[in-house]
């Protein structure tokens, strides 16, 4: 990391939390140490002994956030440090930078607008190049590059896609696995420059968004994500506040879990209990600060924008 | 052999792939933020050369290859097979046509090769960078045409055929450079 991309992250740092100020959205410094974790089944925790007890690094301010939100706190941000086990590359860091932020009373349309006013504010004041920003549905993705419906495709002509994408054996792979190989190899790179939005993510991958039926009655989640000239820069919801049901799919999580042989983690009840106290209908986003600096510095690799990256620490 | 979990590939490492060893040219960690997370690999076929890309999920493993590269001096051919000994042992190896490859056109005895040994038989060779050689058959030399720049070929001792500036004779030693084919100068 050259002198320059360091003062630079300074200073993004600062535009971070000074649209945020101008927004009066309080700025809230949750725990990176924790008791509990995610039951995500592609996400690892980083585990750690505290008192001899087992504790875990934080893969995200979530949990965290939405149990001040259901204390009644209003609209707040995060922009700190999130930690994910066996996550090296180019586009990938152990230990990196997050800015996660909610709106209360917001659904995930108009996030994705400040999300663009605030790309395209940074976009301006540190590169002064003009913004193209796209939006577009998880199907008319899928329809446009592949010509398939993700929501109603068979699942064997998903694998079949998923073979002819990786030369490799998938025959056997699940929904959402089919799916994720597909977008990351076969319409990833043939995104639009720019800012580019998908929405109504398959109901299969809704983590924690609510569910809702699109245009064509199908059931699909409220999620987002956001990628910045084909790389992907943020994920985000119209949040789940319906604690049963967020208990069930962190169950069904588990459950997963155990037959994947992956490391068993419990429910967060804390953070359930926190739902069922009331979370306030919101809509939340979390966007990676490393990547966003790759774009905005036009370098290939996460390791240019890091002071010290996992390779030099 | 060992096996290899995705998350130990490197540039360098050998691996078994359907059952031919390859070695690992680039890999590319790809991982949606909530999604599956894969290994894409372009590894090169050692046998054939080819390069091919994969794609694994993260987690999965490949059985390593018995494969090592090895300094070898090239003693001789008996027109079946080449023989390649280890400086250190004195352990001589055959290598077959096929191993050899480009690598054929190049070698003169004595000549200090890379062998890639695959389960303790040579693979594939790598002829030095630079060698020095005689012009075995070329038009005659234009003398007072250096300044021209013009080539022709030459027919080296070896058989490899390479383009030499035009003065150059039947006889004269040249440096070639194996990784190109060019030319590099005149030996005197």
């Amino acid at each position: 990391m050259s002198n320059d991309s360091l003062r630079y992250r300074s200073e993004l740092l600062q535009s971070l939390r000074s649209f945020f100020q101008q927004r009066r959205t309080m700025e809230v410094d949750v725990p990176v140490l924790a008791r509990s974790t995610v039951t995500d089944i592609n996400i690892k925790s980083i585990n750690v002994s505290v008192f001899g007890d087992s504790g875990y690094l934080q893969t995200s301010p979530e949990y965290f956030m939405k149990r001040l939100l259901a204390c009644g706190v209003g609209d707040i941000f995060c922009l700190g440090k999130a930690f994910r086990d066996s996550e090296v590359g180019r586009r990938h860091n152990p230990e990196f930078t997050m800015l996660e932020w909610y709106r209360c009373g917001w659904d995930e349309h108009q996030l994705m607008a400040e999300v663009t006013e605030l790309i395209d504010e940074l976009v301006r004041r540190h590169t002064s190049a003009d913004l193209a920003v796209s939006k577009l549905s998880y199907a008319d993705c899928f329809t446009q590059y592949l010509g398939v419906d993700p929501h109603s495709a068979e699942l064997s002509v998903l694998r079949q896609m998923a073979v002819a994408a990786s030369s490799h054996s998938w025959a056997t792979e699940t929904r959402p696995n089919c799916l994720d190989l597909l977008f990351s190899f076969s319409i990833e790179p043939q995104l639009p420059g720019g800012l580019v939005f998908i929405y109504d993510y398959p109901a299969c991958q809704s983590a924690l968004a609510q569910i809702h039926l699109n245009d064509h009655g199908q059931a699909v989640s409220r999620r987002f994500e956001a990628f910045f000239n084909g790389m992907e820069l943020a994920n985000g919801y119209a949040e789940l506040t319906d604690a049963n049901e967020q208990k069930s799919r962190f169950e069904k999580d588990i459950g997963q879990r155990l037959r994947d042989n992956k490391p068993a983690v419990a429910v967060d009840n804390k953070f359930i209990e926190a739902l069922e106290s009331g979370l306030p209908q919101c809509a939340g986003v979390a966007l990676g600060v490393d990547r966003l600096l790759m774009q905005l510095l036009a370098v290939e690799s996460i390791a240019q924008v890091m002071p010290f990256s996992w390779e030099r620490c | 052999m060992a096996n290899y979990s995705t998350n130990e590939f490197r540039s360098g490492l050998k691996l078994m792939l359907d059952g031919d060893p390859c070695s690992i040219l680039e890999n590319e960690f790809v991982k949606p933020g909530k999604g599956q997370a894969f290994s894409r690999v372009k590894l090169r076929n050692l046998k054939t050369g080819r390069v091919i890309e994969k794609t694994f999920k993260s987690g999965e493993s490949l059985e390593g290859a018995d494969v090592l590269d090895m300094d070898m001096q090239y003693l001789y051919e008996d027109g079946e097979f080449w023989y390649f000994m280890e400086p250190d042992t004195f352990e001589q190896h055959q290598a077959s046509e096929n191993a050899l490859g480009e690598a054929v056109k190049w070698l003169s005895e004595q000549d200090i090769c890379v062998v890639t040994l695959y389960n303790g038989a040579p693979l594939s060779v790598v002829p030095p960078n630079h060698v020095e050689l005689a012009i075995a058959q070329t038009d005659p030399g234009l003398r007072g045409d250096t300044a021209q720049g013009g080539s022709k070929p030459a027919k080296l001792v070896t058989g490899a055929v390479v383009k030499v500036p035009l003065f150059l004779e039947e006889g004269e030693v040249i440096k070639v450079d194996t990784r190109t084919g060019e030319y590099q100068g005149r030996v005197k």
